[in-house]
């Protein structure tokens, strides 16, 4: 049992794409059904694993290809931080995505949550991915089953974003392909470990391994949206709402960022990164990144893009926390990682929801708009605030943390950073918010149709306020046992030992 | 000796069977091919499961042995040709049944020359001497250049001659060269003459004409420019199976040359000029694969630029460097990952000719919409040629780049990965069309629910191949002529 | 210079001239005949073979190889006349160099 938990979690999504791709079109109901029972499934599975894994239970699935080659599903707390993540938000964006694709009538739905729950499968398999190996085989197939989904409405925009997105995505695939078979030829089969394990070859292979980080950085680096390497990202926001929700703010996004975090934390190890020097230049990108994502989306009258930028600002705390030396910078790096699915996936359900109910799109005519919808940009306030870091939000937990660990390693100027981040933050969410409650409505927006109490279709504003909710939670109840920054401290307190 | 005679029946049956199709017409015909294609494959798959269980199968047809009689031979390499001879020529029969179904006078001509050449393929495998590859060689040949010509069109008739006029230049070079090793070292069988050879001037000579000769029928760059147009024009189940088993069985017997027959000869710099030539044909096949308007031609280049991958293992398996073996099972691994995939590809291609008419891609938009399933099917066997897991051509790529690693030759490694980008573009450039919004008054379309599921079944298999990594290797081991075990990477740590 | 060696380079000069017309003619039928001129050059140097020593024993194999060699050579220029016959009939062409393909 032991061994086939951490099989059972990713297929539970596996099997829902497959039962889904063979359910008719027309044949609603058994679809919601697949898909909602599935989901909750999954759920139930983690939430099983968490407890397991708490108590120091092994969960390890060994699958041997070829000499030396083994696909090795392994749930380590790192893991189950981002399988956790995946679970929970992938039930509530099938929830989501339901009434989503029903308001709007789009075609091919077989086609969107077929892929749909594959992508989640290859994430799941992603985050508790044992090697490299393992690691890349489901990081590319994340990539290839996203694709149907960013072109999924087949107008020429739709088939730009999927080409772009490829291009960045596949150019970045190649590069890890080269890097990890590199890697392995110098070190054999190696599975993640805690601590690293290239300490024996630092000396002897100095170089070689220096390129090789830079190539792993430079490969996850496209997903996780490194600057200058981000420019997929608001292109694909073509996509319907629930795929830039769950792929573009948390699925595929974060896992650019947690390959960064296994490469530094379990394949070479937070001291061989030192030794290497590589970290300072790391926390340089992700630095510039920050920055940079918030000044464009200062900028950008498009919602969603507005979001993709921050998107990609706010991906590079995570990268941040690995590149400072010591823990606390890795907890608030690592506890970003949640925080920063929750709360994004928060704002992009308000920017679908928009779009479906008054068709808007720009920030421009959001004017007013906390009258007519009032619940959603309430959760779209929550969201915001706590993306700003206003305490006791979740957001703030993150900036803490690293602020804190910034300190402590003698690494002041990203205090200014943070700070620089924040201001930003604040300028480019809060003008959103004021608009949204104080403005007069420019226009006057469509009452709801026939009769309708709710101000939308009960399952599009449920979700949203659902994680708005979480994040609150996971601000307030940070000291909880099984809260996202306990988790992170168990995290980091493994690897760094007690 | 008498369970080796298994070895005759999946080269006997077809021939027979086939024979047998000339004379008969009307309804039987249906069952009778059915029967012959399962009796076929599960012959195939028979001697692959004792050459799997037991070892090295040798049958001397008759009782008669070497030199005068003829010897079969099947080991695991043989094996390993011949579940996928089974698997893919299945799936086209069954497929086939269907494809020909409007047209009697076709389908009368079809099935005996499938068998034909689908027994020649099983022969070319089990061929236990260079004589006997010569024979079956010419058996293949003759039995897919017919084929072409069944599609009726001029385009067809053309190629099929153009290919027919190279592949007979092809075969008498190789002619000459069994002549020549016959003269110098009198003896025909492979492993006998793996022992005897040495190296002299004649060695070489015979070698090279035998390998040029090949060259040819494989369609390695710069030969490959009649490929292209008669794998385009056949039928759309004759195109996979030539881009499918066609060009794997020119490929198998010059990696059965090299490897068995002229081990003690010094290669190196042959192998690098292969090698070179192999990336000719991954960069320009890719390249032309992208600029072609149709689906087929499109589907024949990149045959052309996977024909290339295939031929780098002559300079990466390099038995002097430990774990460089790794890219001989990498290389198989591709082949076979390759001909499933490709078989795919054409029958998907196929199906949308019969659907629509026409494969002209830019008019295929919004077939994703329309025929999902082959779309799917579609896709899949695009995720295997662009060598994205889980695909076997993921894992024999990853196989190929490590050996290219260990041997310090990097530049492989580079081609192998720019030949992957290409791959992407052009399998996208036809996925984006799929995926493209049909025009809302399309008219509503259904494919042949035999001709979906097979394509579709092919892709799976295409697909999943990865994970059955560990049989085919072990198949694959029984009398390897490198050594798949030694390379285990324990012995790589330092 | 023994027997069988002249019949050995006799046999290459023949295939080296059917191989040249192969490649310099444009006419298929012609090029078809070059193709069998190559052919059977290649069975006389096959033959020349089974001498293997002066006054020894003949050598049966070449035989049987020569044989099975001209049965197939037989078969492909059947299929190759065949081909050239429908492709006449098709363009009216002998040559591959026709315009307006396509």
């Amino acid at each position: 049992m032991n061994a086939w938990l951490p099989v059972l979690i990713p297929a539970t999504s596996l099997i829902a794409a497959l039962i889904i791709f063979f359910i008719k079109e027309e044949n609603r109901g058994l679809r919601t059904f697949v898909n909602l029972t599935l989901a909750s499934l999954k759920v139930l599975l983690v939430a099983f694993l968490v407890v397991g894994v708490s108590q120091n239970k092994d969960y390890r699935f060994t699958l041997a290809l070829f000499y030396g080659f083994e696909l090795v599903l392994h749930a380590d707390a790192l893991s189950l931080l981002f399988v956790g993540l995946s679970a929970l938000l992938w039930l509530v964006t099938t929830i989501y995505a339901i009434g989503y694709l029903d308001v709007s009538q789009e075609h091919d739905k077989r086609r969107f949550f077929g892929f749909f729950s594959l992508c989640v499968s290859a994430t799941t398999s992603i985050a508790l991915a044992g090697n490299l190996f393992t690691f890349l085989v489901f990081y590319e197939l994340l990539t290839i089953a996203t694709y149907p989904l960013v072109a999924h409405r087949g107008g020429p925009d739709a088939i730009k974003a999927g080409r772009v997105y490829l291009l960045y995505t596949l150019g970045g695939g190649a590069l890890l392909l080269v890097a990890i078979v590199w890697l392995k030829s110098i070190v054999g089969a190696a599975n993640f470990a805690t601590g690293g394990m290239l300490i024996p070859f630092v000396v002897s292979h100095q170089t070689e391994l220096t390129i090789i980080f830079t190539m792993l950085i430079v490969g996850f680096g496209v997903k996780a949206a490194l600057v200058p390497l981000h420019g997929w990202l608001p292109v694909a926001m073509v996509a319907p709402a629930p795929v830039s929700a769950l792929l573009h703010a948390v699925a595929v996004v974060n896992a650019g960022a947690f390959g960064i975090i296994r490469i530094v934390y379990d394949v070479y190890g937070p001291d061989v990164c030192t030794q290497l020097g590589v970290r300072p230049w790391l926390a340089a990108a992700a630095a510039f990144t920050i920055i940079y994502g918030s000044v464009r989306a200062l900028r950008q009258d498009d919602f969603k893009r507005r979001l993709a930028y921050s998107t990609v600002s706010q991906l590079s705390y995570i990268i941040l926390g690995t590149a400072i030396i010591g823990p606390l910078a890795t907890i608030g790096g690592l506890v970003h990682l949640f925080h920063q699915g929750i709360m994004k996936i928060t704002m992009f359900f308000v920017a679908g929801n928009l779009a479906e109910e008054l068709h808007i799109k720009k920030v421009s005519q959001m004017n007013g708009i906390g009258r007519r919808m009032p619940i959603t940009m309430a959760a779209f306030s929550i969201a915001a605030c706590a993306m700003i870091g206003i305490p006791p939000m979740a957001g703030f937990i993150s900036k803490w943390h690293l602020g804190l660990g910034a300190i402590v390693a003698g690494q002041e100027w990203v205090v200014v950073v943070l700070l620089g981040s924040t201001i930003l933050n604040a300028a480019y969410f809060l003008p959103i918010v004021y608009r949204a409650w104080f403005k007069e409505p420019d226009v006057a927006f469509d009452p709801p149709p026939n009769g309708r109490k709710l101000e939308i279709h009960p399952y599009l504003l449920i979700p949203p306020l659902f994680t708005a909710l979480c994040v609150i939670a996971a601000g307030i109840f940070a000291g909880m046992p099984f809260s996202p920054l306990e988790w992170t401290k168990l995290i980091t307190l493994k690897e760094y030992g007690p | 000796m008498t369970h080796s005679s298994i070895l005759i029946w999946p080269v006997l049956l077809p021939l027979f069977l086939g024979t047998v199709m000339f004379l008969i017409r009307g309804r039987s015909v249906l069952l009778l091919s059915l029967a012959a294609a399962v009796g076929t494959a599960l012959t195939s798959f028979n001697v692959c499961r004792i050459v799997h269980q037991s070892s090295t199968l040798i049958h001397e047809v008759g009782g008669w042995g070497a030199p005068l009689g003829i010897v079969l031979r099947a080991d695991g390499l043989t094996a390993v040709m011949l579940g996928l001879s089974g698997l893919v020529g299945l799936v086209i029969s069954v497929y086939s049944l269907t494809y020909f179904k409007s047209n009697s006078r076709k389908e009368h001509l079809f099935w005996p020359i499938w068998l034909l050449l689908w027994g020649g393929l099983n022969g070319l495998f089990i061929s236990g001497d260079i004589f006997n590859l010569y024979v079956t060689l010419e058996l293949v040949s003759l039995g897919a250049i017919p084929l072409i010509a069944l599609a009726g069109t001029r385009n067809a008739i053309k190629a099929s001659l153009r290919y027919l006029l190279l592949a007979l230049l092809g075969s008498m070079s190789y002619l000459f060269g069994v002549g020549l090793l016959y003269m110098r070292f009198g003896v025909l069988d492979l492993v006998m003459l793996g022992n005897v050879i040495t190296p002299d001037f004649t060695a070489y000579v015979a070698l090279a004409l035998m390998i040029g000769g090949l060259i040819i029928k494989a369609a390695l760059f710069p030969m490959h420019f009649w490929l292209p147009p008669a794998h385009s024009s056949a039928p759309a189940p004759v195109s996979a199976a030539l881009s499918g088993l066609v060009v794997t069985a020119s490929f198998y017997a010059i990696a059965r040359l090299w490897f068995y027959a002229f081990p003690a000869l010094e290669l190196a710099k042959l192998s690098q000029l292969i090698g070179l030539l192999g990336c000719g044909a991954i960069l320009w096949g890719g390249w032309q694969a992208i600029r072609q308007e149709r689906l087929k031609t499109l589907v024949a280049y990149s045959t052309v630029s996977q024909i290339g991958y295939l031929f780098l293992v002559f300079p990466l398996c390099n038995t002097a460097v430990e774990g460089s073996g790794i890219a001989w099972s990498g290389c198989i691994l591709f082949a076979v990952s390759h001909a499933i995939a490709k078989a795919c590809a054409f029958l998907a291609a196929g199906v949308f000719i019969k659907v629509y008419g026409h494969d002209s891609i830019s008019k295929l938009r919004g077939a994703g919409r329309q025929l999902p399933m082959v779309t799917l099917a579609f896709a899949l066997a695009g995720v295997s040629l662009m060598g994205l897991p889980p695909s076997g051509g993921f894992f024999g790529k990853w196989m190929l780049l490590k050996a290219a690693f260990v041997t310090g030759q990097w530049g492989y490694g580079v081609v192998m990965v720019c030949g992957g980008l290409l791959a992407f573009c052009y399998i996208f450039r036809v996925l984006e069309q799929f995926m493209t919004a049909p025009d809302e008054n399309a008219p509503k379309v259904k494919a042949p629910a035999v001709m979906t599921y097979s394509v579709l079944l092919l892709a799976v298999a295409a697909v999943s191949l990865g994970f059955f990594t560990p049989v085919l290797l072990s198949v694959l081991g029984v009398d390897s002529p490198v050594s798949l075990v030694s390379f285990a990477p324990e012995a790589l740590l330092p | 210079m023994s027997t069988s060696l002249i019949y050995a380079l006799t046999g290459i000069v023949i295939a080296g001239l059917g191989l040249f017309h192969y490649l310099s003619q444009r006419n298929i039928l012609r090029k078809i005949l070059a193709g069998n001129f190559i052919g059977t050059g290649i069975f006389l140097f096959l033959v020349s073979s089974a001498a293997r020593q002066v006054d020894g024993p003949i050598d049966p194999v070449p035989h049987a190889l020569v044989l099975t060699g001209i049965v197939v050579a037989v078969s492909a220029t059947a299929l190759l006349l065949a081909l050239v016959c429908r492709y006449h009939d098709e363009t009216g062409s002998l040559t591959f160099d026709e315009e307006n393909d396509e």
